[in-house]
């Protein structure tokens, strides 16, 4: 019960840091930490076929394409 | 002013958002339909993983739509940034370490989606999520290796035979049976690997199909990537 809250905690701090966070790379690697734990998430709630796409999908093939985006376009956030 | 009127709409809206959500039972049985696709699924499908049979099975129709709609999104990418010129990728060589490492775990990533799709039916996962974990490991094998390429052609023709596979698979319920999509082979015994019928065909050719769509869109999309 306690991991549960503490996974929450760490999602709550890996989104304010994405949003926060001026360097774009950083913040893509904060929103893939959310992604980590939220599939930990689905599979402690008994969904293990969610958590293979959220593994599969969110932590590498989205990060991925905005790393590709923020590498054509700029990596600082004014 | 203009902040005011915003805060009291957004109050308003807050409001009868909050008033509907209140009314909104929880923990409560509203619905029978689980219960239903719990308790049936084995003996109306044959598929012993029953988010597989509602998926393929019951809502079937919706996941040929759902493959339509990836195929659309990977088409209209594809018209976008795809050169006939046959561009190269021109990222760097990653390190020593990377190129092992990735040499070593792209066989075992291919075999896990294999088994995740082939094996839709009997444990967690399907069509999407093998056809996803493939895509991750030839990513892995396209930011490790300048050199590694994959045949446009083939890609074109996984993908294509893949659909129809899953068209064709549906008529047949039509034609033997009486509607889209009907299982009409022999279910079998639930547990085995050659079971559920039509499930495991339909799941293979969408496991092919994601993976053929999403790598050509990694290809595509990579190609871009001037060099520094």
């Amino acid at each position: 019960m306690i991991m549960i809250y503490v996974l929450a905690a760490i999602i709550i701090i890996a989104a304010i840091f994405s949003i926060t966070q001026k360097d774009l790379i950083l913040a893509v690697v904060g929103t893939s930490a959310i992604s980590v734990i939220l599939s930990i998430f689905y599979y402690l709630l008994q969904a293990p076929d969610v958590a293979l796409t959220e593994a599969a999908i969110g932590i590498a093939l989205s990060t991925i394409i905005f790393v590709i985006a923020i590498k054509k376009t700029e990596r600082y956030e004014e | 002013m203009r902040k005011a009127t915003a805060i009291i709409i957004l109050a308003l809206v807050g409001y009868y958002f909050l008033s509907v959500f209140l009314t909104v039972p929880f923990g409560e049985k509203r619905n029978n339909v689980g219960q239903y696709y719990l308790h049936n699924t084995v003996r109306e499908t044959g598929a012993v993983n029953s988010v597989t049979a509602i998926v393929v099975s019951y809502r079937g129709f919706d996941t040929l739509g759902e493959v339509t709609v990836l195929f659309i999104a990977s088409l209209g990418l594809g018209a976008i940034l795809f050169d006939k010129k046959g561009k190269k990728r021109r990222l760097q060589h990653a390190s020593l370490i990377v190129r092992v490492g990735a040499h070593m775990l792209y066989p075992l990533i291919v075999l896990l989606g294999a088994y995740v799709f082939v094996h839709g039916h009997l444990t967690p996962g399907g069509g999407f999520q093998g056809g996803a974990i493939i895509a991750t490991g030839v990513l892995l094998m396209f930011i490790s290796y300048r050199s590694f390429e994959t045949s446009h052609k083939a890609l074109t023709y996984i993908e294509s035979i893949a659909g129809m596979t899953f068209v064709l698979t549906g008529l047949s319920g039509l034609i033997w049976g009486n509607s889209f999509l009907q299982n009409v082979l022999p279910l079998g015994e639930p547990g085995r690997l050659i079971s559920a019928g039509i499930i495991p065909i339909i799941y293979i050719a969408i496991g092919f199909k994601v993976g053929a769509e999403l790598t050509g869109l990694l290809d595509n999309m990579l190609k871009t990537i001037k060099s520094d």
